[in-house]
């Protein structure tokens, strides 16, 4: 890098926008498709995990293997399966991450219904199912929601790692910079990822407000008093 | 599998400068002084702001932006601007280090059971002695847990190090995907794996020894 170049070259920005937009959209396609399919399956595994208790000791022990595992090497385990600079080989481990954030969460949510909610639930006449939907799964919501936050932002920032195999999303623009010595995509890689981060976790926090009205009700009430 | 005897079979990756002895020192060097760091900026922070209550929703809002923070865009930033060396490399180690030890210590503080603290006040103890005495010891479990998971996204991220030159177990890992060697690349992946597991099972037994034994009772039978 040059002592006399400047931290930002704007007009990089103005000639490169549609690349740039493409690696946003492709950031997010591969930020949140792994906490999408990772919620998916970690609702029934954590519903296995809470009615049989046995299975959350050995399902953890796993899960917390899988979090330390690297994501480039998993990126790379997986290249010989789904192929060098593919989607896939991104979303696969990050969905294995999701899942390791989300199982403790769905877990918790559905150990921090009390008792006798539960009961009385049951006293109503609900079958299993009917309480697990309109009971068990509401009330669960603020916690796995909180997994959800964690599983997203940190799997949009990961995502960035993928640019080292080809495909990494804004994480591309990362290696330009550095190959190129240039601040510029870097910094607005960096910044593009925060706030695609920062947004997500945003409409998080509004699905939860939207999703447990009580609890706005509860708030209310509490400012009242 | 006959890839990672391969690359553990040949004496030449043990031996000289560019060894697997050397990588590992290397790696676990840099990652114990980015813990050290980070554990030396968060814990007293979030002692802080769990025990007085103010700037809870701070911390949690920054940890939160933290965790957004890619390493690797952080990395090439930080390097080309301060140039290669291992503390530039430090800079997003500890940025991902400082999110899980401060939320965690913050969250463990905060959640001591108040009728513990009021028995604490109420035999006399002061402020600094409440927090140093009952509610350390008490969030300990959690101050652990925070301590263990950003030691183990500190040794799965550093290495990225190696993408910029820097030594480390990505050595292995990038050298070998630059020159299509796959058995180094994933003889490298499980260094990295063994030392997150060990860092594991050090944290595991860490736990068992310093947390105080009332403690861990409390918390099975809760």
């Amino acid at each position: 890098m040059r002592p006399d170049e400047p931290l930002i070259r704007w007009d990089w920005i103005g000639r490169n926008r549609s690349m740039i937009l493409e690696l946003l959209v492709d950031n997010i396609v591969m930020g949140l498709l792994p906490v999408l399919f990772g919620l998916l399956l970690a609702l029934p595994i954590g519903l296995a995990c809470s009615r049989w208790r046995v299975l959350y000791q050995p399902a953890s022990g796993l899960l917390n293997v899988v979090y330390a595992l690297p994501s480039l090497a998993l990126f790379i385990v997986l290249i010989p399966v789904t192929g060098l600079a593919e989607r896939a080989t991104v979303i696969i481990p990050l969905t294995c991450y999701a899942l390791a954030v989300l199982v403790p969460a769905v877990v918790d949510g559905l150990r921090s219904v009390p008792d006798h909610v539960r009961q009385a639930a049951e006293a109503m006449g609900f079958t299993p199912l009917r309480r697990l939907v309109q009971v068990e799964l509401p009330i669960a919501v603020p916690v796995v929601l909180a997994g959800m936050r964690v599983a997203t932002v940190s799997g949009i920032s990961l995502v960035s790692v993928g640019a080292l195999i080809g495909r990494g999303g804004l994480g591309g623009l990362f290696v330009t910079g550095w190959q190129l010595r240039f601040p510029t995509p870097i910094i607005v890689g960096v910044v593009l990822v925060v706030l695609l981060a920062v947004t997500a976790d945003g409409l998080l926090v509004l699905a939860g407000r939207l999703l447990t009205p009580w609890a706005r009700a509860r708030r209310e009430a509490g400012e009242a008093a | 599998m006959s890839w990672l005897a391969d690359f553990f079979g040949d004496p030449a990756n043990w031996a000289g400068p560019y060894g697997i002895p050397v990588r590992l020192a290397e790696h676990a060097g840099f990652c114990a002084l980015a813990l050290g760091l980070a554990a030396l900026v968060a814990v007293p922070l979030g002692l802080l702001a769990g025990h007085t209550g103010r700037g809870v929703h701070l911390v949690t809002f920054t940890a939160n932006a933290a965790r957004a923070l890619p390493t690797l865009g952080l990395l090439v930033l930080v390097m080309l601007l301060a140039g290669v060396g291992t503390l530039p490399v430090l800079v997003p180690l500890v940025a991902l280090a400082v999110p899980p030890i401060l939320v965690n210590t913050c969250e463990g503080v905060r959640g001591v059971d108040p009728d513990l603290l009021d028995a604490a006040y109420g035999m006399g103890l002061r402020g600094h002695q409440v927090l140093l005495r009952v509610r350390t010891p008490v969030a300990l479990p959690l101050i652990l847990l925070g301590l263990r998971l950003a030691a183990i996204q500190v040794v799965a991220t550093a290495t990225v190090a190696a993408y910029v030159g820097l030594g480390g177990l990505g050595r292995f890992i990038i050298d070998g995907l630059a020159t299509r060697d796959y058995p180094q690349t994933l003889g490298g992946a499980t260094l990295v794996v063994l030392l997150a597991l060990a860092v594991q099972a050090a944290f595991t037994g860490v736990e068992r020894v310093a947390v105080s034994k009332g403690v861990s009772r409390r918390v099975r039978g809760g």
